[in-house]
């Protein structure tokens, strides 16, 4: 005679709601600066948004942390956060509209402290609902599309264009198409020219284990060096190189700009792709090798068809490492000049405009976090066809 | 073990007598640029990155290894796999943007890099602390259980000592990744060899480029190999099959 | 010692222990057997409360078992299990000395202890006592997890499937030091195992379990003659159950006094079912029961004997 599980508060939820709260109550919802440079005013949340906005997005909050603290149901959580995501996204954009006058173009409208942790909290409970509802691959990917799509369509909208960050996007609009379109150059360009060069290494390696250690222990060396450094290490040899051959130079071989940070990532990236074939290439089971030899395939039949095949998952894991990490590193290349998000980066921490840093900085997040979902889900489609 | 002990001795006379070192990074400078960092002593900031390091390092493994504790127990299971997902994602920011978002919040010098250091290790210890307390033999949680342990007493006799081995790779992965990143906190004023790498950049000196890059991978590889021979010292024979 | 009444555990529908009573008398070996699913192990560990029952109790030693705090409880109740749970990271006397440690003896109390435990368990304190689980053969293991369980002097010990894990020949011995500990220290044995031969062997009652009920608690000769249900004969089974009641009685205890002493000599302590064998493959109809100093005992006919076999 068991009695039937009473109903108890959900841990997560009442640790949320209590910080989503107490940030509504102590923090600032959006900060008014009259200009880029002067420090900037808070305001709250009800302060800003007309009698009704503030209403609805209240009891839409209130409603998500109600569902928080007591529902089971993974999906109606997940609902919850993200209206609660809507009505916060909302609600900072037209607090931005109601604090700008008309035409404006100086004013700043930051979003607030109080704004930064209640989308956290709202994240974090749809990602603990998403985790809950255990999606399989096509369903993440799907998601992830929903939400860019979502939010790319809002941005191209306007809803948001009286927010500080759009305010120095618009500024900068042509400057950042070409910037990420540098990002993804690099660390796509890298990252392909890597996996050409690294796979045969890794391939050699798995075959010839002498020659394993001395090359892993090689890469190893590069990895420690930091990147600045390596990047500022190549501009030299680079440099030489365009000097001595004009050729080179024509090509876009030079001492400054992309070229050493395109070299330093390639360097960066071999070892992850190496390492991993290696241990890909060592969990195929013999049997399977042996049974495919007994058939009377020729040793590249083997490796191509039954090895790289079974080894792929892990070595797609080592690829979706590096174009992670590229993405991030790349960032760097702007302090030699090699372009990318970064250069938003560093000018804003430059003129310590937190806006123009954001420009670069949620960009490069949100396209490490795609490539991530994206390859991860490759990787268990991969694993689930072998499987 | 001798080509460790060269490499140290190499990297302290280097760090101690830099200037002696000239002659062989004269070629890599132009017009008579200096060919040793001579706006700031390279012994101290090589110190004062490692601090910054230390530091990040202990704070990042009392909460890591606090949360990686909680989330295994009965009580803090439901925040589990919420903790795997923050993992993987936490996984996908460069540290560059950590660093750059919290310059605003708390401004430039060391606190934004402690705080950069301390964000980006914790993931490899939690991950492991997890990892390492959920590895542990059943029979033998059985064994402790039947004999009348509390949880505590568990917890503290065995499975924090089985767990220690895997922990403490955390530990030693996350630091030396930040060894090299703490360069990046250069960027925003924190004492560092940074400021030797950046100062190349500046002024086209590849031989300060070299310096800052090669010492700090140089205390990064021996950092790794003392914490190696460290716990390979303090570890007692423990074979889990 | 210990009583059981009307113990029950319930997962959501499913019923695991269905109103179990019973009682353990002091100084004996309980063997509980089923099948794997027959509920025996929860039952077990509902002794010692790793399992919280879902109704009845636990009495031992005349006291609820509820009425302390679990892990205090299972300071007083020695526990083995398959697989035996040592700590791979400390060594055999630290393995031992871990519920002496937890209740706080002092030192030379704790060492003369595990001293003593490891000559009874035959393992030599100067190879074994600084040595390391993964450095002992899997019959030394399980040696070092019954005198783990014993450290403590509990008047009760848990066992569940303790021989499991090893071979044949290993397991006969470890079976026979069983008795042997037990005769010496006096402890209470509560033992689980799907080993009929096993039951028999060991057991001083048996309690055979099915689908969560207990079929019958009895003698184990009685489990042979009196079975109370068809699964408790399938368990003991049909085809030479003549031979296992043979086995259970020794010779010392059915000889007879007197009759001219000619014949193969067997000792007292042979079962029934070794002197017959003895006697048959002798092609001789009388035995000289001998005691452990050479003196007879008495005789045995192989009539006397297969009069023995039937209930």
């Amino acid at each position: 005679m068991t009695a039937p599980p009473r109903r108890r508060i959900d841990q997560l939820g009442a640790l949320l709601s209590a910080v989503a709260t107490a940030a509504l109550l102590l923090l600032p919802f959006v900060v008014f600066k009259a200009n880029r440079i002067v420090p900037g005013d808070p305001h709250g949340l009800l302060e800003v948004l007309p009698r009704w906005g503030a209403t609805a997005c209240l009891g839409t909050l209130a409603f998500a942390g109600v569902v928080a603290l007591t529902a089971r149901g993974a999906r109606l959580r997940l609902a919850a956060a993200l209206l609660g995501v809507l009505a916060v996204a909302l609600a900072v954009a037209a607090a931005a509209n109601a604090l700008t006058p008309p035409g404006d173009k100086v004013v700043r409208v930051a979003p607030g402290g109080a704004f930064w942790l209640l989308l956290a909290c709202l994240l974090l409970l749809a990602t603990d609902a998403i985790t809950r509802m255990r999606p399989g691959p096509a369903l993440r990917v799907l998601l992830l599309a929903l939400f860019l799509v979502i939010a790319g369509a809002a941005l191209a909208h306007g809803t948001f264009d009286n927010l500080s960050v759009m305010r120095e996007y618009a500024v900068n609009a042509a400057r950042f198409a070409r910037e990420v379109r540098q990002h993804l150059y690099l660390a796509l360009g890298s990252l392909g020219a890597a996996v050409i060069v690294a796979l045969p290494i890794g391939i050699l390696c798995h075959r010839v284990p002498r020659l394993r250690s001395a090359i892993l222990g090689a890469l190893n060396l590069v990895e420690t060096i930091p990147a600045i450094a390596l990047f500022g290490i190549l501009m030299a040899p680079l440099g030489a190189l365009a000097a001595a051959l004009p050729r080179a130079g024509e090509l876009g071989i030079s001492g400054i700009g992309a070229a050493p940070a395109a070299v330093a990532l390639f360097l960066y990236a071999l070892l992850p792709i190496v390492a991993n074939t290696v241990v890909g290439l060592k969990r195929v089971s013999r049997a399977a090798v042996e049974a495919a030899r007994g058939m009377g395939m020729t040793p590249w039949q083997v490796l191509r068809r039954i090895e790289l095949v079974l080894a792929l998952p892990v070595i797609l894991t080592g690829i979706r490492v590096v174009l992670v990490q590229n993405i991030g590193m790349v960032t760097i290349a702007a302090l030699i000049g090699g372009g990318g998000l970064g250069t938003f980066v560093f000018q804003g921490i430059g003129q310590t405009a937190i806006d123009l840093v954001l420009l670069g900085a949620i960009p490069i997040v949100v396209l490490a976090f795609s490539a991530a979902v994206l390859l991860d889900a490759l990787v268990e489609v991969m694993d689930r066809a072998k499987a | 073990m001798l080509v460790r002990l060269a490499a140290l001795a190499l990297l302290l006379a280097f760090l101690l007598f830099p200037q002696s070192f000239a002659p062989l990074f004269a070629p890599l400078t132009q017009y008579g640029a200096p060919p040793i960092y001579d706006q700031g002593n390279l012994l101290q900031l090589a110190l004062a990155q490692l601090t910054t390091v230390c530091i990040a390092a202990a704070a990042s493994t009392l909460v890591a290894v606090g949360l990686g504790i909680l989330v295994t127990r009965p009580e803090g299971a439901q925040f589990l796999p919420l903790s795997r997902s923050l993992v993987n994602v936490g996984q996908t920011f460069p540290p560059v943007a950590v660093l750059a978002v919290t310059v605003p919040l708390v401004g430039f010098g060391e606190k934004p890099t402690l705080i950069a250091l301390f964000a980006y290790g914790l993931l490899p210890i939690f991950e492991n602390t997890v990892t390492g307390l959920r590895s542990c033999p059943p029979e033998v949680l059985e064994a402790a259980n039947g004999m009348g342990m509390s949880a505590r007493e568990r917890l503290l006799s065995v499975e924090l000592p089985l767990a220690l081995p895997l922990i403490f790779e955390g530990i030693r992965l996350s630091l030396v990744i930040n060894v090299g990143t703490a360069t990046i906190g250069s960027t925003v004023a924190a004492k560092g060899l940074g400021e030797v790498i950046i100062a190349g950049l500046l002024s086209n000196n590849t031989a300060f480029i070299l310096q800052g890059g090669l010492v700090t991978g140089l205390m990064a590889v021996l950092l790794y190999e003392a914490l190696a021979a460290l716990e390979r010292r303090f570890s007692r024979a423990v074979q889990l099959d | 010692m210990i009583r059981i009444e009307d113990l029950s555990k319930q997962y959501d529908a499913t019923t695991v222990v269905d109103h179990v009573s019973f009682s353990v008398e002091r100084n004996s070996i309980t063997v509980i057997v089923g099948t794997s699913g027959s509920g025996k192990s929860t039952l077990l560990r509902m002794i010692n409360r790793l399992v919280e029952p879902s109704s009845g109790r636990v009495l031992l030693e005349g006291s609820d078992t509820r009425g302390e705090p679990a892990h205090l409880l299972r300071r007083r109740i020695g526990y083995v299990i398959q697989g035996n749970g040592l700590f791979p990271h400390r060594t055999v006397t630290e393995n031992i000395a871990t519920v002496p440690r937890l209740l706080k003896w002092d030192e030379s109390r704790i060492r003369a202890r595990v001293e003593e435990l490891l000559h009874v368990f035959q393992l030599d304190p100067a190879t074994y006592a600084q040595a390391f689980p993964h450095q002992l053969s899997g019959g030394q293991q399980q040696r070092v997890g019954v005198a783990r369980a014993l450290a403590a002097e509990p008047a009760v010990l848990l066992m569940d499937e303790p021989f499991g894990a090893l071979d044949p020949i290993i397991r006969a011995k470890a079976q026979e030091d069983l008795l042997d500990i037990q005769r010496r220290f006096g402890t209470t044995i509560v033992l689980v195992t799907h080993d009929m031969d096993e039951a028999f062997r060991l057991g001083d009652r048996v309690a055979v379990m099915s689908q969560g009920r207990l079929l019958q608690y009895d003698h184990p000769a009685t489990l042979l003659t009196h079975p109370a249900d068809p699964f408790v004969s399938r368990m003991t089974g049909v085809a030479d159950r003549a031979m296992k009641l043979l086995s259970l009685t020794t010779a010392g205890e059915a000889a007879l006094p007197g009759g001219a002493a000619q014949g193969p000599s067997v000792p007292a302590s042979a079962s029934l079912r070794e002197v017959l064998s003895e006697l048959l493959w002798q092609g001789a109809t009388c035995a000289v029961v001998l005691n452990e100093d050479g003196t007879p005992r008495g005789q045995l006919t192989v009539a006397a004997i297969l009069a023995r076999g039937r209930p």
